[in-house]
């Protein structure tokens, strides 16, 4: 059981949506994040005086999957979440100790 | 690779930005978030009624760096977001098998 | 026959008599009309105004503190000019202040005074004492304790602002028969340049923001400022025509400068900014227009309005380089430019009266009609508010900050002045 996490450009979002709804996996929780990475910002002038505004908005998506469905997933964000331009941003795979569903109790596997 | 998850203060967070920079550390993803520990709230009285404000408003950060990294990025962080008195925040690091670039689909140890 | 005959005479008697009474007592009902409808804009031009503008400008934090600041003018000043201030102002006195013939609003009534209500004339002067210091809190933003604010307002109301009214306004040595007669038709020293230098002063003895200038310090909506900024342009027309005391042909001269200034200082501030920066940002048009406002209110009732777009353009692009360029140079932390804009352009507007200002529009000429004395009146007037202001505010403060203290500690600070000061916050 793992835990994928995704940190992505926000126009790519639908994208990357349509693609786990493809492998029929559209199970996701998005947070509106800010990043900051290689990408470099915008300027920004205010009444003459110019600020690097260098944390740009990026959507991070954490999903949960059995470690057999892993590969699957990964591929299906990395390929709808490219564009090839700095800024398209990174997916973590992590262990998840236990999983539990709150409606029903089911653990694990069953539960996600 | 580790994850390293740090919760500070909002108002330290240009602080920890400069820190990480200094040790050569700049990509990280921010979350704006609410959190509940051991630091008092405060009170807001909206017309005669009292509220106790518990849920106070932090900045959640995350990095992804390799293993040999984690203990001066630690260090940078604690330095930075350091006041001296409660609220100041936690730092976490857990464990990431698997990171990858979507721009090139190579895992993240490769690149960095 | 002879009920309608009845009925016609009772007809006069009704309608006619409250007519011929008002031109006996020499009130002018359209007059009266025109300037508390005036008066109810120039307050608009505070609150939302002013408070949506400032509001709008400060980091989210701070923003119920700032509104509060404006609102707070709109109860202490309204007080302060009910007891004592309308008399300090207008009441006979020596060169320097009224004296105390008006406390309490002693014989203000219904009785004309010129052609509108000696309380029509009261309650229009009334609302420019509380957008004057409301004007200063954009150069103490986000750091002065609420307390304090008060204290520091009604002192500057009384020390500052109702002396300054007397001078230029209630027969002192700065108004038309004055010593040093100055042309100011609806406030560029009294308001704008009083103002502009008190806000100097005070952001110069607060110190800076922590983390000024280092850290953006970006205004966190914009579109409030945009809003407040609409309104101060309308609400102007009461402020600049209301002061023509009358909605005759001056009003309609004022009116029109007024607008045209704003729209030139626009463009202006817009062409600097985009030759300059690379780009024309809409906080760049908006306070391009807040500008070329302040500096056409000394001369809207003495100027042509091609002088006026003249002088609209010269505020645009001087109050842009105030901004941009001389805060950066000297490192003051006026933050949201009171200074800058209300100090310069109201200096500007002053100067430039002296210049523009026509005998067929205003009763006076300027330099451009070969009268340089009306220049030399209005910069040596202008020199004067520089000092009295910039002394008395100085003077002011250190009181308030042995009394109370000015700043809020630094911890409070980083929480913000909505909670600190007010124990709210504006979005939840």
């Amino acid at each position: 059981m793992k835990k994928i996490e995704a940190v992505i450009q926000p126009f790519k979002l639908d994208d990357v949506r349509e693609a786990l709804k493809g492998i029929g996996h559209d199970r996701l929780t998005i947070y509106d994040v800010r990043g900051h990475g290689r990408q470099k910002g915008h300027k920004e002038v205010y009444r003459g005086q110019e600020y690097e505004v260098d944390l740009l908005p990026k959507v991070k998506l954490e999903s949960y999957a059995s470690d057999d469905r892993v590969d699957e997933i990964v591929n299906a964000i990395v390929e709808s979440a490219r564009t090839g331009k700095i800024g398209d941003g990174k997916v973590f795979v992590s262990d998840i100790a236990s999983a539990i569903r709150i409606r029903s109790g089911e653990t694990d596997d069953d539960a996600i | 690779m580790k994850k390293i998850e740090a919760i500070v203060q909002p108002f330290k967070l240009d602080d920890v930005r400069e820190g990480l920079k200094r040790v050569g550390m700049d990509g990280m993803t921010l979350f704006d978030v609410r959190g509940y520990g051991r630091q008092r709230g405060h009170k807001e009285i909206y017309r005669g009624h009292e509220y106790e404000v518990d849920l106070l408003p932090k900045v959640k950060l995350e990095c992804v760096v390799p293993d040999d990294r984690v203990d001066e990025t630690v260090g940078a962080i604690i330095e930075s977001a350091r006041t001296g008195s409660i609220g100041d925040g936690k730092i976490i690091v857990s464990d990431v098998p698997e990171a990858i670039q979507i721009r090139s689909g190579q895992s993240l140890e490769d690149v960095l | 026959m002879k009920r309608i005959v009845t009925f016609a005479v009772m007809l006069i008697a009704v309608l006619g008599l409250p007519v011929s009474a008002a031109a006996q007592d020499g009130i002018d009902t359209g007059d009266n009309a025109w300037i508390l409808t005036s008066s109810a804009l120039v307050l608009m031009m505070t609150g939302p105004g002013l408070a949506l503008f400032y509001g709008g400008l400060v980091r989210q934090r701070n923003v119920l503190g700032t509104m509060m600041q404006s609102f707070a003018m709109m109860a202490l000043m309204t007080l302060l000019w009910a007891i004592y201030g309308y008399s300090l102002s207008f009441a006979e006195g020596n060169t320097f202040v009224g004296g105390f013939g008006h406390v309490f609003l002693n014989g203000v009534g219904m009785e004309p005074n010129g052609s509108i209500p000696h309380l029509t004339f009261m309650v229009f002067q009334l609302m420019f004492a509380i957008i004057t210091p409301a004007l200063i809190s954009g150069a103490f933003a986000e750091r002065m304790k609420f307390s304090a604010m008060l204290l520091f307002m009604a002192l500057w109301g009384t020390v500052v602002y109702f002396p300054m009214v007397h001078m230029v306004w209630g027969g002192g040595f700065m108004s038309g028969d004055g010593m040093i007669p100055c042309l100011d038709f609806a406030g560029g020293s009294v308001v704008h340049m009083s103002s502009g230098v008190a806000a100097l002063v005070i952001a110069l003895y607060l110190g800076k923001r922590k983390g000024y200038p280092s850290e953006a310090m970006r205004p966190h909506n914009l579109t409030f400022a945009f809003i407040g900024a609409c309104l101060l342009w309308v609400g102007w027309f009461g402020f600049n025509a209301g002061s023509a005391l009358a909605a005759d042909g001056l009003a309609a001269v004022a009116f029109v400068n007024t607008h045209f200034a704003a729209a030139a200082a626009v463009t202006s501030w817009l062409v600097v900014e985009w030759l300059r920066d690379g780009k024309p940002s809409m906080l760049g048009g908006i306070t391009g227009a807040v500008a070329g406002l302040v500096a056409i209110t000394p001369a809207s009732g003495f100027v042509a309005p091609m002088d006026a777009i003249i002088i609209g353009l010269a505020a645009g692009a001087i109050c842009y380089f105030a901004v941009a360029v001389v805060k950066a140079k000297f490192g003051y932390d006026d933050s949201l430019d009171a200074f800058g804009v209300h100090g310069v352009g109201g200096t500007v507007g002053a100067l430039l009266t002296g210049v523009f200002a026509r005998m067929a529009i205003g009763g006076a000429d300027g330099l451009v009609e070969g009268n340089a004395g009306q220049f030399v009146n209005n910069a040596l007037g202008s020199a004067l508010t520089w000092v009295f202001s910039g002394v008395a505010t100085f003077v002011i403060l250190k009181i308030v900050d042995a009394i109370i203290g000015v700043r809020i500690s630094s911890g409070d600070e980083s929480i913000g002045l909505d909670i600190t000061q007010h124990g709210e916050e504006a979005y939840n």
